[in-house]
C-alpha cells in the first residue's frame, strides 16, 4: 500500500477517498482533499518532515501523517 | 472611538498580505493592547473610509480555518462569536491571495455563513500576469454573492475600493450564507440542530457543537441540547470531514467559471531556493551562518546608539541636578527615576535589530524553512518545529519569545517551550556579562585572532540555548500532560520584504516592550531607591555616627562623604535586607552587596549593574560604565583582603545569573499564558535552584 510517505522525491500520486477520515481536519482545510493531486517536493535533511505540494498547496507535514494517507498513482 | 464609526474584522489565511493591507488602511494610527496585560492582545487601527466616516479596524491572528487548531486561531473565533456586544464586528474584511485563492475562500466560505456582512479582497493582482491568472470579476461577485475587490496592498492599488465596500456593505447589512451546510450531509441532523434555538444561525449552532465553546448569551436550556450533540463525537468528527469536503466541492464549482491559471508560467525560482535553504548540508550552514550575522550585528550595530543613550540619559541627571533645588525630589529624578528610564531604553537598539532580522525572515518566507529544518531535532526535546522562533526570539527577550509560542498547537510541546525560554541569553543579561567579563577575563586574542573575551561571551550564549534544549530533554521525559502533537505548516512563496511591514513589526515590537517591560523596571528603580534612600533609626544618625567615627582621621570633605554614604547604604532597609540573607550566598562567593543587586534582579536582571552603580557610586554623581567598573574593580573581600570581583566570583555570578530566573515581567506573561501560578512558580524555584548549585559549584570549584 502506498502513501504519501512512501513518495519519491518529485513524484506525483493522488490522495485516495479511503483515507478521508485519516486526514486530520486542518490539513483537509489547508487542501488535502479525496482526490487532489499531490507532489513529494523536497523530504528534510534528517528524513522528516516532507514537504508536499497539494492541491497547489505548498506544506510540510510529518512523516507519521503522511504514512496515513494512502494515495493512487497516476496510473491506476 | 466614536459610536459612528463601522468595526470591521480583518481575516486571511496567513501570508496574504494581511498585515500590508492593515498597515495601508490604518497607518501610524495603529495600536497594541499592551503586555502585561490580562486579556488577549488586539491589534487595532482607525482608518478613515470617507470624509464622514471612519472605521476601527482589528487585525486578527492569520488562520486557515475557523476551526482552531491554536490559541492564536481561537481568537478569530472568540471574536466572530460574539454578537451585539461592543466587540462584535459589524463587517468582516476577508483577504484572500489570488494565487491561492482556492484554498483562502475555504475561510471565506466559513465567515460567509456565520451571516455577518463581508467584504472579500483579493490581494496580490500584480502577480496575475507574471503567473498566468485570470479572474472574472464580476462573475465571482455574482456567484460569492459579496464585494469583491481586487487590490495590491503592496502597491497600494485597489485600497480606496475597498474602503468604499466597507461603508456600502455596512449600509446594505445584507449577509446570506454561502454554502449552507445541512443540504448534501445529513438534513435531518442539521434540521433538528437549528431547531435548538432560532436566535442562531445554523452554522453559529454547529461551530458551538464542534468547538465546544459557549458565547454567554446562550441558555441553559440551549446549552444541554447542544451538549447532548456531543454524546457522539465521532459522528461530529465525520461530519467536519464532509462538511469541509462539500464547501470546497461549492468552491471548485464556483471557480471553474470564475478563475483560470496557466501552468506553465510558474516559475521555478521557489524550487531553486528551496534546493537552497532545506539542503541537507547548506540548509543548516546557511542558517548557522545566518544567527552569526544576527549576533554579530545586534552587538556592532547596538554600540553606538547604546552609548549614545547612556550618555544622554548621564546629562540629563547632571542637568537635572545641577538645576533642582537639593531634597528628596531631586534625589528621586536623579537616582531612581532617570537611570530607571535609562535602564529600560538601553535596550532598544539591541532589541529594535533583532526584530529587524525576525521580521525580515518572517516576511521573505525564510522562517517556514527553518522550521522545516528543525523540526525533527526539536522533537527529540519535546517541542516542534515551530519552537524554533521562540528560542531565537529568546535572545531579545522572553516576552515577546513567550507569546510567540501561541502558533504552536499541541499544549504539551507549547507548555514545555515556555518553560525552557527563559534560559536563552536575552538582551537583559548582557549588560550583567559584559561588566563581570571585563573585570575577570583579560582582553587578549587566543590563536592570534579570537578574542577571549567575545569568545566567553559566545560560550556563555551556548550554555543558555544548550540548557534550554536539555531542559525541554527532561520535561519531555517528566511532563504527565498528553496532548496531541499534529503539525503542519505553509511553506509560502519567496517573497521580497515589504519595508513599510517590517518597520510597522519593529515598530510595534519594541514599543511594547518599553511599556510593557519598561513599566516594571521603572517602578522598581524608584522602590530600590527608597528602599536604599531610608533605614530604621541608625540610619537617619549617619551623618552625627559617621563624623564622630572618623573624626580623628583627617579625611577630605569628599572621603567623608563617601563613608557617610556607604555607613547609610550599610543601615538602609536595603542594606539590612542584603545582610539578612548574607550567610546564604556567602558559600557562592558573594557579600551582603552584592546580596543586594541579586535581590533587586529578581526584578529585572539588568538591574544588577544599576544597583551595583547606586552601592559603589553613592557620592559619585555620574553613573559611567567606566567607574562602575573600577569601583567594582578597586572593592575588596573584608575576609581575604584581596579583590572582591576575582575570577571565581565572577564566573559564579555569571552562572547565577545564566540560570536564575530573575524577571518579574516573564513571570507574568507565562501566568498569562499558561493561566496558572503554577508554571512560573515552578520555573522560579527550578531555576532558581540549578543557579545557585551550579554557582555554588563553581565557585568552590575555581577558587
Amino acid at each position: 500500500m502506498r502513501t504519501i510517505a512512501t513518495l519519491h522525491l518529485g513524484e506525483l500520486g493522488y490522495v485516495s477517498e479511503e483515507s478521508l477520515d485519516a486526514i486530520p481536519l486542518k490539513l483537509l482545510e489547508m487542501g488535502c482533499l479525496p482526490g487532489a493531486e499531490v507532489q513529494l517536493v523536497q523530504v528534510a535533511p534528517l528524513k522528516d518532515p516532507l514537504y508536499i505540494c497539494v492541491n497547489g498547496s505548498h506544506l510540510a507535514i510529518r512523516k507519521e501523517t503522511a504514512a496515513k494517507i494512502i494515495i493512487l498513482k497516476s496510473e491506476s | 472611538m466614536s459610536k459612528s464609526d463601522i468595526k470591521v474584522a480583518l481575516i486571511g489565511n496567513p501570508n496574504t498580505g494581511k498585515t500590508s493591507l492593515f498597515n495601508q488602511l490604518t497607518g501610524l494610527s495603529q495600536k497594541v493592547g499592551n503586555y502585561p496585560g490580562i486579556t488577549v492582545d488586539k491589534k487595532e487601527g482607525i482608518s478613515k473610509l470617507s470624509l464622514t466616516r471612519n472605521a476601527v479596524i482589528t487585525d486578527l491572528p492569520g488562520t486557515y480555518s475557523i476551526n482552531p487548531t491554536s490559541l492564536d486561531e481561537s481568537i478569530v473565533l472568540k471574536t466572530l462569536f460574539t454578537k451585539n456586544t461592543k466587540e462584535s464586528p459589524d463587517v468582516i474584511l476577508v483577504v484572500a491571495d489570488v494565487e491561492n485563492l482556492k484554498r483562502n475562500l475555504l475561510l471565506f466560505s466559513q465567515i460567509k455563513d456565520l451571516e455577518i456582512p463581508t467584504v472579500l479582497a483579493i490581494n496580490m493582482i500584480d502577480q496575475m500576469g507574471k503567473k498566468g491568472i485570470t479572474v472574472d470579476l464580476s462573475l465571482l461577485k455574482r456567484e460569492l454573492n459579496t464585494e469583491v475587490i481586487l487590490i495590491s496592498a503592496r502597491k497600494n492599488e485597489g485600497i480606496d475600493d475597498v474602503k468604499s465596500a466597507i461603508i456600502r456593505c455596512h449600509v446594505a447589512a445584507k449577509a446570506s450564507p454561502l454554502c449552507g451546510i445541512n443540504h448534501k450531509i445529513d438534513p435531518d441532523y442539521f434540521t433538528k440542530l437549528k431547531e435548538i434555538s432560532p436566535n442562531y444561525s445554523l452554522y453559529q449552532l454547529w461551530l458551538m457543537l464542534t468547538q465546544n465553546n459557549y458565547p454567554e448569551q446562550v441558555t441553559k436550556e440551549e446549552r444541554e441540547k447542544l451538549l447532548a450533540y456531543r454524546n457522539d463525537i465521532s459522528k461530529i468528527n465525520k461530519y467536519q470531514h464532509k462538511e469541509t469536503i462539500y464547501r470546497y466541492q461549492q468552491i471548485n464549482e464556483i471557480l471553474k467559471n470564475t478563475y483560470s491559471l496557466d501552468k506553465s508560467k510558474a516559475t521555478d525560482l521557489r524550487s531553486k531556493l528551496d534546493s537552497i535553504f532545506t539542503h541537507k548540508v547548506f540548509g543548516y550552514l546557511f542558517f548557522f551562518f545566518l544567527l552569526l550575522v544576527i549576533f554579530q550585528s545586534i552587538f556592532d550595530w547596538a554600540t553606538l546608539p547604546m552609548d549614545l543613550i547612556d550618555g544622554t540619559f548621564a546629562q540629563v541627571a547632571h542637568f537635572t541636578r545641577d538645576n533642582l533645588p537639593t531634597g528628596v525630589l531631586s534625589d528621586l529624578l536623579v537616582d531612581g527615576i532617570i537611570p530607571g528610564i535609562g535602564g529600560v531604553l538601553i535596550f532598544i537598539p539591541q532589541i529594535a535589530i533583532l526584530f529587524l532580522f525576525i521580521a525580515i525572515l518572517e516576511e521573505t518566507g525564510y522562517m517556514s524553512r527553518v522550521v522545516f529544518l528543525m523540526d525533527k531535532i526539536m522533537r527529540r526535546f519535546g517541542m516542534n518545529g515551530k519552537g524554533v522562533i521562540p528560542l531565537i526570539s529568546g535572545t531579545a527577550c522572553a516576552i515577546p519569545a513567550i507569546m510567540a509560542t501561541r502558533t504552536i498547537s499541541s499544549w504539551r510541546e507549547r507548555l514545555i517551550t515556555i518553560l525552557v525560554v527563559p534560559f536563552t541569553t536575552c538582551s537583559a543579561r548582557l549588560p550583567v556579562y559584559a561588566i563581570l567579563i571585563s573585570l575577570i577575563i583579560p582582553d587578549k586574542k587566543i590563536l592570534g585572532f579570537l578574542n577571549l573575551q567575545g569568545l566567553v561571551l559566545l560560550s556563555l550564549y551556548a550554555l543558555g540555548f544548550i540548557t534550554a534544549i536539555l531542559a525541554a530533554y527532561i520535561l519531555d521525559k517528566t511532563l504527565k500532560i498528553k496532548s496531541k502533537s499534529f503539525f503542519v505548516i505553509e511553506m509560502p512563496n519567496y517573497k521580497l520584504p515589504s519595508i513599510k511591514n517590517v518597520f510597522f513589526e519593529v515598530l510595534e515590537k519594541t514599543k511594547s516592550f518599553v511599556l510593557g517591560a519598561g513599566k516594571i523596571i521603572l517602578a522598581l528603580s524608584i522602590v530600590l531607591w527608597f528602599l536604599a534612600s531610608n533605614g530604621p533609626s541608625s540610619f537617619n544618625n549617619a551623618q552625627k555616627n559617621t563624623i564622630n567615627n572618623f573624626a580623628s582621621q583627617n579625611l577630605s570633605g569628599e572621603e567623608l562623604q563617601q563613608k557617610i554614604a556607604s555607613f547609610k547604604l550599610e543601615n538602609s532597609y536595603i542594606g539590612i535586607l542584603g545582610k539578612t540573607i548574607e550567610p546564604i550566598i556567602r558559600p557562592l562567593g558573594y557579600d551582603w552587596k552584592i546580596g543586594i543587586a541579586l535581590i533587586t534582579s529578581l526584578a529585572a536582571r539588568e538591574v544588577f549593574v544599576g544597583t551595583l552603580a547606586t552601592i559603589y557610586s553613592v557620592g559619585a554623581d555620574d553613573e559611567n560604565t567606566s567607574t562602575i567598573k573600577e569601583k567594582m574593580r578597586s572593592e575588596v573581600n573584608q575576609d581575604t583582603g584581596k579583590k572582591r570581583f576575582n575570577f571565581p566570583v565572577g564566573m559564579s555570578l555569571m552562572v547565577f545569573y545564566a540560570f536564575a530566573m530573575q524577571c518579574l515581567a516573564t513571570l507574568a506573561i507565562v501566568k498569562r499564558e499558561t493561566k496558572t501560578w503554577k508554571w512560573p512558580l515552578i520555573q522560579l524555584f527550578g531555576m532558581g535552584l540549578l543557579a545557585y548549585l551550579s554557582a555554588f559549584l563553581t565557585y568552590q570549584i575555581l577558587s
